[in-house]
């Protein structure tokens, strides 16, 4: 009722956990059984350890939280060495996000990254609290879609381009990534914020602005999502402010073939585990047999 | 020791100082596995604003009545809105969250200043019977309600105010130093805002003594995923407060 394939990756459940949100997944593990999890996406990895940003790297918001980690992870070599391992005792889908400084660093990773236990590529050419790289691949067409086909010559296992919300076309970036051969298109990643402490006139981010996430950005997430599902051919990865199983259904039906859920893991542990539970129940009440059957069914008809 | 959350019911909640509060609500699963120096996640609201817990410490466990209880400072709007929950009320809490203190010494001596003497209650019940000294800090006599708390815990009890109104004037550290040269002590426990704690680092280090501080961050996950409450430690790594501390080695975390 609930298994879906995305671009070659076969899932339990059409609902993700997004990057930086759920760790490993390990850190969860007392709260979800990760065996029943769609995929599990990681936190951005790069080739070499990052410290991450300094100063404060939280602010919460109204129904949101801005973020300015920076990337903090251990590397590749690490990630290799001591997180895969661990995670290969879980029966799901692996998917690692990465992050280069340069097109070519993206294509390395992949390469370095295509191993026994990982079942695809996240490109994170998004991230907006990373001084080079990260968002400026994310907000020009043409360099989104030099980092996808780099990556696409490096690997053989399916890979998903990230985009950003921080454009004036999300459509134009989709478009690109997928003629660049992109498998599946996942948005949104956070939209960029600011906030500023009253008392001491200062930024609250130690790197002024962040990352907004939670169900702040739903409705921009959702516009998204169904922009992009009207334009492009491969699959749509649905995220940005997911908390329970009816806001999953929204991006179903605006045309995501999957979701990922966030911010939601923070506040609610068991949120990734419910919302497909959910999902199941909705589908359930409703009569359908497949949650495929919801996938881009917004009606338009008026009245 | 696995994590959950549960459906808390409120039994008490008193005002015990200035923006104080004492919560203590039934969570038997919480009670018999919580540790001292330890924390919950306390979701202050069912709403989505504010969105995110709130850390605070477990000040006090009753594992016999499957109670815990939290001291708390008002300060913004979720605590402010943890305030007006009523006995009878339901809180949703996620814990026991991090590692707790050591609890192998003989002779211990407890730093704690302002809301930071919170997990020092409970760490001290934890120690009893030895024989334990404390130096409490806070702004002035108001805010030293610690002092009836304490007074059954502790065999010795020392106060530093800013202002002088009760005690010693000046801060924690100052009364520490005097304290590590008078006595004899194999561990010293701190937590407290950041100067502070470093300062107690500084001096107990140099006299050998080991040194266990509770570090404070803005935090989002509580569990070692968001990587928001991280801090460079001397090894060249880094460490997550809130998975790898709240409670470090002072040598892990300061050089
Ligand atoms: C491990 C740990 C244990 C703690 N134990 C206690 C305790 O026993 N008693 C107590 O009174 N306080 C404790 N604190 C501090 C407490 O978490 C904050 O005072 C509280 O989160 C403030 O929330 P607010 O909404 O009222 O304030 P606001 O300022 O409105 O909060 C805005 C945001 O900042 C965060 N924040 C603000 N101040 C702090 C802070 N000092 N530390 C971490 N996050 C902060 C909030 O969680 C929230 O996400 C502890 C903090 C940590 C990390
Ligand atoms: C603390 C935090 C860290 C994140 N780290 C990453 C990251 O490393 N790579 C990435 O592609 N997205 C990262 N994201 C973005 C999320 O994966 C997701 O796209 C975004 O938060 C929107 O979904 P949400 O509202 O459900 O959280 C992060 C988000 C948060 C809140």
């Amino acid at each position: 009722m609930l298994a879906v394939t995305i671009a070659g990756i076969s899932m339990k459940t059409p609902v993700m956990t997004a990057s930086g949100t759920f760790g490993f997944g390990p850190e969860y593990s007392d709260f979800v059984d990760l065996n029943t999890i769609g995929a599990i996406v990681v936190k951005g990895t790069t080739l070499a350890p990052r410290a991450g940003n300094s100063g404060c790297r939280i602010a919460e918001t109204p129904a949101g939280m801005l973020n300015s980690i920076g990337l903090e992870n251990p590397g590749s070599d690490e990630f290799l060495k001591a997180t895969l391992p661990k995670l290969k005792k879980y029966d799901v889908p692996i998917i690692v996000n990465i992050s280069g400084n340069t097109v070519e660093e993206y294509g390395k990773l992949a390469a370095k990254l295509s191993v026994n236990g990982v079942a695809g590529f996240e490109l994170n050419i998004s991230c907006p609290n990373v001084k080079e790289g990260g968002i400026a691949f994310g907000t020009v067409p043409q360099s989104a879609a030099a980092v996808v086909r780099e990556v696409k010559k490096n690997t053989h296992l399916p890979v998903i381009a990230k985009l950003s919300p921080n454009v004036t076309d999300i459509v134009a970036m989709a478009r690109a990534v997928e003629e660049a051969g992109a498998d599946a298109i996942s948005l949104i990643n956070t939209l960029l914020g600011m906030a500023i402490d009253t008392k001491s006139w200062r930024p609250v981010l130690g790197n002024v602005v962040g990352g907004l996430s939670g169900p702040a950005v739903k409705p921009v997430a959702l516009r998204m999502v169904w922009q992009v599902a009207n334009a492009v051919n491969v699959p749509v990865i649905g995220m940005g402010g997911i908390m329970t199983a009816l806001d999953a259904v929204e991006f179903l039906l605006a045309g995501a073939s999957a979701v990922a859920v966030g911010t939601a893991n923070f506040v609610n542990p068991y949120a990734a585990a419910e919302v497909a539970e959910g999902l199941c129940e909705y589908l359930k009440e409703r009569g359908l047999s497949h949650v495929q059957k919801l996938v881009g069914q917004v009606n338009h008809n008026i009245g | 020791m696995p994590k959950t959350v549960v459906k808390a019911s409120v039994l008490e909640h008193t005002l015990i100082g200035p923006q104080v509060r004492r919560l203590t609500f039934a969570a038997p699963i919480l009670a018999q596995q919580a540790l001292p120096g330890q924390f919950v996640h306390v979701k202050v609201t069912e709403s989505i604003v504010p969105l995110l817990r709130r850390p605070i410490s477990i000040a006090d466990v009753n594992p016999d009545n499957g109670t815990l209880t939290l001291i708390y400072r008002i300060v913004g709007q979720g605590t402010s809105l943890l305030a007006e929950v009523k006995p009878g009320g339901q809180l949703d809490i996620m814990g026991p969250l991090g590692n707790g203190f050591s609890l192998e010494t003989e002779r211990p001596l407890l730093v704690g200043g302002g809301i930071g003497l919170a997990p020092m209650v409970y760490l001290a019940k934890s120690l009893c019977p030895r024989p334990i000294t404390i130096i409490m800090g806070g702004r002035n006599k108001e805010e030293m309600y610690w002092q009836e708390i304490f007074q059954s815990l502790c065999r010795s009890i020392h106060i530093t105010t800013d202002d002088g109104s009760l005690g010693r004037q000046g801060f924690t550290v100052d009364a520490l130093s005097d304290m590590l040269s008078a006595d004899t002590f194999d561990i010293v426990y701190a937590c407290g805002p950041q100067p502070m704690l470093e300062g107690v680092a500084r001096l107990a280090t140099a006299k050998n003594i080991r040194c266990q501080v509770s570090l404070e961050d803005h935090m989002a996950c509580g569990v070692g995923a968001c990587l928001s409450c991280t801090c460079a430690a001397t090894d060249g790594k880094r460490r997550k407060v809130c998975a790898d501390g709240p409670v470090f080695w002072a040598e892990e975390v300061f050089s």
